[in-house]
């Protein structure tokens, strides 16, 4: 009886969070059309949300890019095909690892940063107060940074993906001693326009849209206690990395199944 | 908090973002050469193209001169239909030309060559080559070879 009653509990807790959440998406939603006249405040957030994140990227998107020169090149010369090192690697990296890390990363390292920050303003009564003040929270505080978090994922990875193709070219052309325009020659030749680096843009724009959802509804949604705050910091990671590896599934086989 | 240099980084962010979309469109991907490609289509006809796919390229002595744009099936031949469009610089090609499906290297991918014939008229805009020869297929290998050494028994 206790356990089917903390399984009833359970299951009722998560609709409510659910349906909370998707509530909270709407006033979000609704509170962007007038950010426009205050575009200040995104400009803000985006500074706070994709320059800060820059640095990171970019570090480990050329690392991410040598080590798959290195890998491939070594691999692939075992099947003499160290040619194609150019179009294997812009197609992993435009495709997959470009949109998939970055979500990743910026759950990490923006994610928690907005979780924590709406997270320690409602503890502290920050949002009560503008509550009172008759300035709308959800205005001023939650939606700016929602359309900032949203917009800095593709950004940053169309500069990964960008950054990790110049990564390769270092190692496979640099340090191993590939031909340059084979390099660039067979990637021309096998990655599409519109079938690869536009989906990858599709894909980067809707896991920012769910890493930008989630960090600022854990943020909102915290227990307002230090314990609570980080807590929903931690669920911001987890929830973020899962729902970005699920969507990834779902969005490959619906671009690339077919 | 608010100053001149949180706008300064944040349009160094989106020019970085934008100069990352421009090389993924020029260098990385097609689209530079999906655009320039002006140039004049010709149909072949093939009795089988199987493996050959949309934008493989057309070359000539090992040179791409061009790409395919479509293939399709012709009822009354009972043949494939490929065209392909070949860039404008090379307009002097004898209208007589052979073209082939060829392989890049043992396991590549399929492309269409021409091989020159002796004519004086060039190809134009909407010209037809017949003389064409399709593509191998292990299967049809080994049974012409099975032909071979069956026939030779009797």
């Amino acid at each position: 009886m206790w356990l089917i009653r903390n399984m009833g509990r359970r299951a009722i807790h998560s609709f409510q969070r659910l349906g909370r959440g998707n509530l909270f998406l709407f006033h979000t939603l609704m509170g962007i059309p007038q950010l426009f006249l205050r575009y200040r405040l995104i400009v803000q957030q985006l500074f706070a949300v994709g320059v800060m994140s820059l640095t990171i990227i970019v570090v480990s998107a050329a690392f991410t890019g040598m080590v798959l020169g290195l890998q491939l090149f070594n691999t692939l010369q075992n099947f003499g095909a160290e040619q194609s090192i150019g179009s294997v690697t812009a197609l992993t990296l435009v495709r997959e690892l470009g949109p998939v890390l970055t979500a990743i990363f910026f759950a990490g390292l923006a994610g928690t940063s907005l979780t924590a920050e709406i997270g320690l303003m409602k503890a502290t009564e920050q949002l009560s107060g503008m509550e009172m003040m008759a300035v709308d929270p959800m205005r001023r505080v939650i939606a700016p940074r929602f359309l900032a978090a949203w917009v800095s994922v593709p950004i940053l990875a169309l500069i990964f993906s960008a950054v990790a193709i110049l990564g390769a070219y270092f190692v496979a052309v640099g340090l191993l001693g590939l031909d340059s325009s084979v390099y660039w020659t067979q990637m021309q030749s096998y990655v599409d326009w519109d079938e690869d680096v536009v989906n990858g843009i599709i894909k980067s724009v809707a896991f920012g849209f769910i890493a930008a959802w989630i960090a600022v509804f854990e943020g909102h949604d915290a227990i307002p206690t230090s314990e609570g705050v980080s807590r929903a910091t931690i669920r911001t990671v987890v929830h973020t990395s899962l729902s970005v590896l699920g969507l990834d599934f779902i969005l490959t086989s619906l671009m690339f199944g077919g | 908090m608010y100053s001149k240099t949180v706008e300064v980084w944040v349009g160094i962010f989106v020019a970085m973002g934008l100069a990352a979309l421009f090389m993924l469109a020029m260098q990385v991907s097609n689209l530079s050469t999906m655009g320039s490609e002006e140039g004049y289509e010709v149909s072949l006809f093939f009795d089988d193209v199987a493996g050959l796919g949309p934008r493989a390229p057309v070359r000539m002595s090992g040179v791409r001169i061009g790409r395919v744009s479509s293939i399709a099936y012709d009822q009354q031949r009972f043949q494939a239909v490929v065209k392909v469009s070949i860039d404008n610089d090379f307009r002097s090609i004898p209208e007589d030309t052979t073209a082939l499906i060829l392989t890049e290297g043992l396991l590549g991918a399929k492309y269409i060559g021409f091989e020159p014939g002796g004519a004086l008229e060039n190809l134009v805009e909407g010209s037809k080559i017949h003389s064409t020869q399709s593509s191998l297929s292990l299967e049809k290998i080994i049974g012409q070879l099975f032909v071979k050494l069956t026939g030779g028994n009797d």
